[in-house]
């Protein structure tokens, strides 16, 4: 392509206005239309060496989904995508893609980089919308049969690959419905649901079959599994809320982001009484935490007609660990930000609820094991915040319920599960990936370790190495 | 899936059902319970797991149609099939020899006592039954409890069927005459179950109670169900649900319980049984027409 023009600018993504998007759960990011894509697309310098790729988990071949676009080859790009990542429409709306492949694309250092993050996402609805999403011949049965525990995105991209190659495919999952995080904690107005569905849908065309309402260790263990499975990959998450540990924490109207989001976004609580599981959210709501949990809570809370809701955090903007995009929006939606501040009591009413947040002033001292600097509290700095619901979104911790019900599954310190680079854990046939062994990370990181894990038990299977071009 | 195998109404306002779910049947211990259901916009709620029959692939649940989903779980029919199930969970009851056992059971409470009662006995354990209710008709269970237990006392609050008065008389009775207890287990109301707590306490009496808060998923996900014991946080669905009696903040477990009256009951008046998308077809005799029975 030699006539480029080249633009600093990137094409900015149309969305919806704030004030409006506050009173429903439609996605607020509108999705660039052909000619934006197109234009954006062609900013690209076609790197001999990307640097993008470079910054991308799973390796998505930037350059070459690029030029389509630019081509307006738009299915064709995202069947590029999907070489390497199953789900491009879910990753081009939530991957922290500033900290990632846009991080390190070249033409970010001395303007903006391309919105690889949007591209790869335009592409991704356009074929879902133009295109009937083809699902790749189904190939010979291996005759081997896996159990993939935990729908999130490592179980279901793990699931996909195995399904591709020919293998028999179960996932479990304890909620009703799959998707993991993707479903119960992600609000819809960032990922609407039709996307997730679409991609499950696919999962289905593959073959794979989805068991809800099955929780492993209670409803069969790993070595119940084992029998009937030639191997298993676990991908439980860190799905356990984490409390702050200080008083009246239990006081009505405290929550644990997990909960909040849940009723919201697996029970549609936003819509009581027409669905029956209720959720409680006053005028004024605190949120302790500044990750994208905290983020999502927030919006949601403005989103069911919190008039006040503002995110407390004990370090500063700079150190809030959520996507830039979620922290914009949520400002733009008027959440407010309090930062170098801790809660350290909660105290309620005559009944019972929690009207008061005792928060006490930081600063920021010297740099901690993660290399922030380390918040350090101000004595007699205390002072009272009004609260009707407080939501905790101070991060997660592994899911005991495999680990515990199988002895001989080796697992860290803290309780997720030990792993070799193939992905393998201690006990012969079990695979692991995810949250479940990293902690809290992304949904690209976790789609990746499904991905690895998938070979390593195609390869343990087969002897032979996985088929190339996977992800049709 | 899920298939309502019998059904059968037990009390004005409590049903017994029989469901074929084989899993769970297979791995049920006492003290488990399942989370249900019962339609695509519905809630998820506990019900305890009160036997299994593993050979034929059922489980048993008695439960009190008090609100929205138990009302809804009362409208299906023998043939229909429960949307979601799932289990067993929580943590099987510690059962061992303890010698002479107290097990009380309040309301809709004496379900849940069923299963550990049959453990308890089954490991040896000399049983006494206090089974307690409104009135007559809402006493229930008694043939299941007299089947495992040396005696059984069932007391009414109006006297209309045993002796008139709470289960903590005739447990306070038992205690006052010196009779050998050595463990109690005490299932129902909050202010039942703390009321018997508070008779153990003094003569430290080895006593467990079933709590039942508010559950979302029923895994140790959500924190709502969080309880505290012995000054700790403790997560029911996972970490119980049952408790030593006299570690439970109770005034915090009650107020917990009623987080949602206000919006609940909304519900409840919103509640229509042939509009619910379940198309649960027309059935006769059943209580989900009226009102809230008890008006609780
Ligand atoms: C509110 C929220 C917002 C987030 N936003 C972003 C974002 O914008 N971008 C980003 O990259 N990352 C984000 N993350 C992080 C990301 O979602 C996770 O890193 C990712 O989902 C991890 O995937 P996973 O497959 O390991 O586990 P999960 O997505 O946690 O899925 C695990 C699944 O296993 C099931 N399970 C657990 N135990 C059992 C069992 N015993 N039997 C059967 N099933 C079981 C669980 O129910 C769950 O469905 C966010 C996380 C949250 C909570
Ligand atoms: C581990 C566990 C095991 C349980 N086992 C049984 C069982 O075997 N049989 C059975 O009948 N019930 C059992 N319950 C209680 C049952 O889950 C509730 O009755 C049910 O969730 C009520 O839902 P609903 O929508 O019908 O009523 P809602 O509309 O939610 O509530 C209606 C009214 O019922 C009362 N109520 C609600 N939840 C509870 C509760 N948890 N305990 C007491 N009263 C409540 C409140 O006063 C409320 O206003 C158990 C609860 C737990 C936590
Ligand atoms: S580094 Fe940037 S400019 Fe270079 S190929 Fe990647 S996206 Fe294009
Ligand atoms: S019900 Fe969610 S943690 Fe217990």
């Amino acid at each position: 392509m030699g006539s480029r023009v080249m633009t600093q600018q990137r094409q900015p993504m149309p969305e919806r206005p704030a004030d409006e998007r506050v009173r429903d759960f439609d996605e607020v990011p509108i999705g660039y239309t052909a000619e934006m894509a197109v234009a954006e697309a062609q900013r690209c310098l076609q790197c001999k060496r990307p640097m993008c790729v470079e910054g991308c988990p799973v390796k998505v071949k930037i350059p070459q989904f690029v030029e389509l676009i630019a081509q307006g080859r738009f299915s064709e790009a995202a069947r590029k995508i999907k070489q390497t990542n199953a789900f491009p429409a879910i990753c081009g709306r939530v991957c922290p893609q500033e900290g990632q492949c846009e991080l390190t694309c070249v033409l970010g250092r001395r303007g903006e980089p391309v919105a690889i993050g949007r591209l790869e996402r335009f592409a991704a609805d356009w074929e879902r919308a133009h295109d009937e999403v083809e699902a790749p011949a189904h190939p010979a049965p291996t005759g081997h049969s896996i159990g993939v525990v935990g729908s999130g995105p490592g179980g279901l991209a793990c699931a996909a690959d195995l399904a591709m190659w020919g293998h028999d495919v179960t996932v479990y999952e304890l909620f009703h419905a799959p998707g993991g995080v993707l479903r119960y904690g992600i609000p819809r107005f960032r990922l609407p649901r039709a996307v997730l569905n679409a991609e499950l849908d696919y999962l289905s065309k593959l073959g794979v079959t989805i068991r809800t309402n099955f929780v492993v260790g209670r409803t069969a263990t790993i070595d119940e599994l084992l029998q009937e499975h030639d191997a298993i990959f676990v991908a439980t998450g860190a799905g356990l809320p984490r409390f702050l540990g200080i008083p009246g924490e239990n006081l009505l109207g405290v929550y644990s982001a997990n909960e909040f989001l849940t009723r919201v976004n697996l029970m549609r609580a936003d819509r009581f009484p027409e669905y029956d599981t209720p959720v409680h959210c006053g005028d004024n709501v605190i949120v302790v935490g500044a990750g994208n949990v905290a983020m999502d809570a927030a919006r949601t809370a403005r989103r069911l007609g919190a008039e006040n809701v503002t995110v407390v955090y004990r370090r500063t903007r700079g150190e809030m660990p959520a996507r830039v995009e979620e922290i914009e929006h949520a400002e733009q939606e008027d959440v407010r930000m309090h930062f170098l501040l801790s809660p350290i009591e909660l105290r309620g009413d005559d009944d019972g609820w929690a009207r008061v947040a005792v928060c006490r002033r930081m600063e920021l001292g010297e740099p901690d094991e993660t290399g922030r600097r380390r918040p350090v509290p101000v004595e007699g700095s205390e002072f009272e915040l009004p609260c009707d619901t407080v939501i905790v979104a101070v991060g997660s911790r592994a899911h005991p319920l495999v680990p515990d019900t199988t002895p001989d599954l080796d697992v860290s310190r803290r309780g997720y599960v030990a792993i070799d680079d193939s992905g393998a854990t201690s006990k012969p046939g079990v695979f692991a990936g995810g949250d479940i062994v990293t902690g809290s990370a992304t949904v690209i990181e976790a789609m990746g370790a499904g991905r690895r894990a998938a070979e390593s038990i195609h390869r343990s299977l087969t002897g032979q190495e996985p088929p190339n071009g996977n992800g049709g | 899936m899920n298939e309502i195998v019998s059904k059968e109404q037990i009390a004005p306002d409590t049903w017994r059902l029989v469901v074929r779910a084989p899993e769970i049947a297979r791995r049920r211990k006492a003290g488990q319970f399942v989370v249900l259901r019962v339609h695509e916009k519905g809630e998820r709620f506990p019900l305890t797991l009160v036997s299994s029959d593993p050979d034929a692939g059922t489980i048993e649940l008695i439960f009190q149609a008090v609100g929205t989903s138990t009302k809804l779980l009362a409208a299906l029919q023998p043939g229909e099939d429960i949307l979601d199930l799932v289990g067993p969970l929580g943590r099987p009851t510690h059962i061992e020899h303890f010698g002479r056992c107290v097990v009380i059971g309040g309301g809709y409470g004496m379900a849940p006592v069923i299963p550990i009662a049959q453990a308890l006995h089954d490991a040896g354990n000399e049983l006494v039954g206090i089974n307690g209710a409104r009135s007559a008709d809402h006493v229930i269970l008694v043939d299941r409890m007299g089947a495992i237990c040396q005696r059984v006392e069932v007391c009414t609050d109006d006297g209309s069927l045993g002796r008139q008065g709470f289960v903590t008389a005739v447990l306070q009775e038992m205690i006052e005459a010196d009779e050998r207890i050595d463990f109690v287990l005490a299932i129902g109301p909050t202010p039942m179950m703390r009321g018997v707590a508070e008779l153990t306490r003094p003569n430290g009496i080895n006593t467990v109670v079933s709590l039942n808060p508010i559950m979302v998923d029923g895994t140790g996900m959500c924190g709502g169900c969080r309880v505290e014991v012995a000054g700790e946080t403790k997560f029911a669905c996972v970490d119980g649900p049952e408790f030593d009696a006299h570690e439970v903040d109770f005034d915090m477990l009650m107020r917990r319980q009623r987080m949602y009256d206000g919006l609940e009951s909304d519900a409840t008046r919103m509640f229509k049984p042939h509009s619910t998308p379940l198309d649960a077809p027309a059935h006769e005799g059943c209580c989900c027409e009226e009102d809230r029975p008890d008006g609780k």
